[in-house]
């Protein structure tokens, strides 16, 4: 009787937004009379951050300070229509309709202050710290502020904008599967090592490497909380939970965390996490949604690495002990693969 | 834990110099969050607010002869029942806001259930106490059916019929096949000739989204003949919408204010609160709140979907896998809700991220007697990945190759044709693959590490796909008559075909902008090279997206009309079965007209006066103030 090493890889790519498009997604962007700006959304934040993305796109596109924008969502009766957060579609979607509000709010604010410094709104630009200047001539200069207040008060103009981002949906052909789904993908590789203890059956994660590639990191902390929390959450469903654990048979189905098994804080394995970043063309700054594809590659990761351990192929989750037992009884003991 | 970015690698497309993106910018709503005072739709307090609890079937599948509610009616604290009459549309399918599916499930099951756990009653009662002992007083009169569970059972000819609007217990693809097809090259023939044949089955369990806030909702009447609705929604139009259909009501009338949820990992999509509080409220002209307990958001809550998966390699020596066939059985339970939807996600997901040549799959929405499941993150293809992934060590084994050099010789790159018959782009799994084996310490041939996702794709064996056969097996209705078996080519239907190189070469790309002044200034999006930037789309027309060069030392690929701009390659590339249209989308249809059968609320008359500040201007005039604030 013994504990084993093993260690399994498995690599994956992730389709970001509404498979087929027609999935739109609307901002309104507008300013206070002293230069604020306020973002509307009818977007969810379930954790993810979107309010928080969505205030870092809008503040860039703008070219003011971030503390100058707040995101406020979700009310039916101000923000505009948004298909809803999911399909790893906020980011990617959301992200592009706050763009363009946000680009024809600047187009406003840099009218409104080429008004005032008699100059043309072409020649303008944004230090990010909320004043507007004239391009290579950083003294000749307005703050944002006060163009907010001669475009409201004395101009009688909106710094406003308005924007929809939209995939047209398309269509499957019946007969071959052609179809043109999402623009962007993300891409993860990942390697897993584990310990199994062939008396017990039990699997232990002991440490997880991975290659997360999210087009652009928007907010890197904010990635970093999704790749770490989707990664434990693959962990979990390669070898804890499921609400059928007979699948089909719906018997012993758990109705609360003491039967529905999770790992628990004890069971934390170091992270080692590598992000790259390819810029998707059509994506908002390149940034692809780092949310939903960080768990995929984990299971399979921990199935190649309990076979590379013991010599047991689980090719059914979750992957109790009770099965990695069965298996190394089968083989006639545990067959250690020698890689880790 | 440590995280490091790999700025070195493809610096030549980024342009980093930004104020905002990129910056670790503390969370908006992070002070709210850790101090516990951010609203989250519980948060919302109601004088004399109401509870709901439903009556459930014990059976997976079972007949409604009569429901005998009356001790429950009269019990304290019991205000009154919603019965499946009181809706006035009580028939829906999620997906008919983008005008997919047919109207397949009930709000409240009046004629039979088919799952365990599926309501049939609404109880409305001063408590959730009362309320669930009023449920507990329900005295249904159940005529249990026979009932099917697998999936691959559920094909059988004299399998029950577990769902009446899909009768073949398989959702109808294009109203002609009972499965959405893949078909690229010719996988029979290039299987024939492979070197190995590598075959596996895998099972995807069902999960829980398990989100610490439960799916649920508040509904009070608000001035002016409106319904405010405080959610958990994920979709906050998806459930307006849902709401406005099933209970006839304009979307002018419902006020959803949502936004900061806690945790849905797709679990809050399916929009069975808003709809039930909503009429509870119109129903009795109070706040009434519908959340779920954690029993019934882990049994009667939608999970993932279980997930079967057969796949047939065909293999080199070398370790190119030259053909690819998948059988794929995703467990809807007894209604559609998302899940035709993720069959064609990972339809068009596959075969993973490589370039096989020859690849067919047959991916089945199955109708089975259990919980419906939905949307979980990774949806359609978490499942397919781990069949996939697991799939590709085996192979790894059989011919005797490195499992990471594997992947890294079949990853797709851009300019390869990918299964559904759009060219690859934007491509980094070479490059993540490479990255991790150096991290982990995992060695790599010089060769395997000198690859790259940005050359050789579209070239030499990669593009030479073959003409597609194609066949018409399993129309509709057809497997339960003859038992056809599931996988691809298991038939001796009608064989057609398409000339080989077919595809498009138009990409998914988002509408231009309305105004130019809605288009950002490309040099300030952070792309180095002109990609044709997002805010800026050229006329798809003009979209420079070539086509793969051929390589200077291989010919191009065989017969290799490759679809020219204009060219309309669908439908002249058929020689026997026609191409179904593509599907006519119409925009989601408007709210219905406002209808009379919803009744008026009556005038609310507390029966205590209020306890704390209530005419807070914007605020619904029941509201009583939020939590913790």
């Amino acid at each position: 009787m013994a504990v084993h090493k093993g260690r399994g890889f498995a690599c994956i790519n992730y389709p970001i937004g509404m498979n087929l498009g027609g999935d739109p997604s609307q901002a309104l962007v507008h300013s206070t009379p002293d230069g604020k700006f306020k973002v509307t959304l009818s977007s969810i934040d379930l954790g993810q951050g979107i309010k928080s993305v969505g205030r870092q796109i809008a503040a860039e596109t703008l070219g003011i300070p971030i503390e100058d924008v707040y995101v406020d969502t979700a009310d039916s009766d101000t923000g505009p229509h948004d298909m809803g957060s999911f399909a790893s579609r906020g980011t990617h979607r959301m992200g592009n309709a706050i763009i363009r509000a946000a680009s024809e709010a600047r187009a406003q604010m840099l009218e409104a202050a080429a008004e005032k410094l008699e100059v043309d709104a072409s020649d303008l630009t944004t230090d990010g710290k909320g004043n507007i200047h004239v391009k290579n001539v950083p003294s000749r200069s307005i703050t944002v502020e006060e163009t907010a207040q001669a475009a409201q008060f004395e101009q009688g103009r909106t710094l406003a904008g308005r924007g929809i981002f939209l995939v047209p949906l398309s269509g499957v052909d019946a007969d071959t599967g052609e179809m043109t789904p999402v623009s962007c993908f993300a891409h993860a590789a990942l390697i897993i090592d584990v310990e199994v203890d062939d008396e017990t059956g039990e699997v232990e994660v002991l440490q997880i490497n991975s290659a997360y590639e999210v087009g652009r990191a928007l907010n890197p902390k904010l990635v970093e909380q999704q790749l770490i929390g989707g990664a434990w959450m693959g962990v979990s469903h390669a070898l804890y939970e499921t609400t059928e654990p007979y699948y089909p048979d719906r018997s012993h189905g758990p109705q609360d965390f003491n039967t529905y098994l999770m790992p628990g804080p004890g069971e934390i394995a170091p992270h080692h996490i590598s992000i790259l970043e390819r810029p998707a063309p059509d994506a908002p700054f390149g940034g692809k949604g780092p949310g939903e594809m960080c768990a995929n590659p984990v299971l399979p990761a921990v199935a190649n690495a309990v076979y590379n351990a013991v010599g047991v192929r689980c090719d059914s989750l979750p992957i109790t002990p009770e099965k990695v037992l069965r298996g190394i009884r089968a083989n006639g003991g545990a067959r250690p693969g020698g890689r880790a | 834990m440590a995280v490091e970015f790999r700025k070195d690698l493809f610096a030549d497309e980024r342009d980093d110099s930004f104020d905002q993106i990129g910056q670790p910018r503390v969370r908006q709503d992070i002070e709210g969050h850790v101090t516990g005072r951010s609203p989250f739709f519980d948060d919302h307090l109601f004088d004399g607010l109401l509870h709901v609890r439903c009556v459930r079937s014990p059976h997976h599948h079972a007949r409604i002869r009569s429901i005998d509610a009356s001790d429950a009616e009269r019990m304290e604290g019991v205000v009154r029942l919603i019965w499946p009459r009181d809706i006035p549309r009580n028939m829906n399918t999620l997906l008919s806001l983008i005008n997919f599916g047919r109207d397949d499930e009930p709000l409240l099951a009046e004629r039979k259930t088919a799952y365990v756990g599926e309501p049939v009653l609404a109880v409305i009662a001063t408590s959730v106490q009362a309320a669930q002992r009023a449920v507990a007083a329900v005295r249904v009169d159940w005529e249990v059916l026979p009932h099917v569970l697998d999936v691959e059972e559920a094909l059988t000819p004299d399998a029950p019929v577990v769902n009446d609007e899909y009768p073949n217990n398989t959702f109808d693809y294009h109203d002609r096949y009972d499965h959405q097809k893949l078909r690229f090259g010719d996988p029979e023939a290039a299987l024939a000739r492979a070197d190995h044949v590598v075959e596996g089955t895998y099972q995807m369990s069902p999960i829980e989204q398990a989100p610490v806030e439960t799916c649920g909702a508040i509904a009070a009447p608000e001035t002016n003949n409106r319904i405010v609705c405080y959610t958990s929604t994920q979709a906050l139009f998806f459930s307006i919408g849902v709401t406005g259909k099933l209970l006839e009501i304009p979307s002018s009338r419902l006020h959803f204010i949502g936004g900061t949820v806690g945790g849905g990992f797709g679990g809050k999509v399916d929009s069975h609160h808003e709809p039930i509080a909503v009429l509870a409220s119109l129903l009795t002209g109070k706040p009434v709140k519908y959340m779920w307990d954690r029993a019934e958001e882990m049994q009667a809550g939608a999970p993932r979907s279980g997930e079967r998966w057969r796949i047939k390699d065909g293999v080199m020596n070398d370790g190119r896998i030259v053909a690819r066939i998948f059988t794929g059985f995703f467990d809807a339970g007894a209604y559609t809700r998302l899940t035709s939807y993720g069959v064609q996600k990972c339809t068009g997901h596959l075969p993973g991220p490589y370039t096989i040549p020859n690849v067919a799959s047959n991916i089945f929405c199955v109708y089975t007697n259990r919980t419906p499941s939905t949307a979980m993150r990774g949806f359609g293809i978490t499942g397919v990945d781990f069949a996939i992934e697991c799939h590709m060590d085996k192979v790894a084994e059989r011919v005797g190759m490195d499992p990471i050099e594997l992947r890294i010789l079949n990853a797709y790159r851009d300019g390869d044709m990918k299964a559904h018959r759009r060219l690859a782009k934007n491509c980094a799994l070479i490059e993540s693959c490479q990255v991790v084996a150096q991290k982990a310490d995992w060695r790599l041939s010089p060769d395997a590490m000198a690859q790259s996702s940005l050359a050789g794709g579209g070239t030499d064996w990669r593009a030479a796909i073959p003409e597609t056969v194609t066949d018409d097996e399993g129309k509709i209705g057809e497997r339960r008559r003859s038992g056809l078996a599931p996988d691809p080519f298991a038939g001796t239907g009608q064989r057609g075909r398409v000339a080989a190189g077919t595809f498009s070469d138009h990409p998914a790309t988002g509408n231009a902008p309305q105004r130019d002044d809605m288009i950002a200034e490309a040099s300030r999006l952070g792309f180095k090279v002109d990609t044709g930037a997002p805010s800026a789309p050229m006329p798809q027309a003009e979209r420079p997206v070539a086509p793969p060069a051929p390589p200077p030392a291989a010919p191009p690929p065989p017969t290799a009309p490759h679809g020219s701009q204009g060219a309309p390659t669908l439908p002249s590339a058929y020689s026997e079965a026609p191409p179904a249209p593509t599907p006519t989308v119409t925009p989601p249809a408007p709210p219905p007209a406002p209808a009379s059968t919803a009744p008026e609320p009556e005038p609310y008359r507390p029966e205590q006066p209020f306890q704390r500040g209530v005419k807070r201007p914007g605020v619904s005039r029941f509201i009583s103030g939020s939590r913790r604030r």
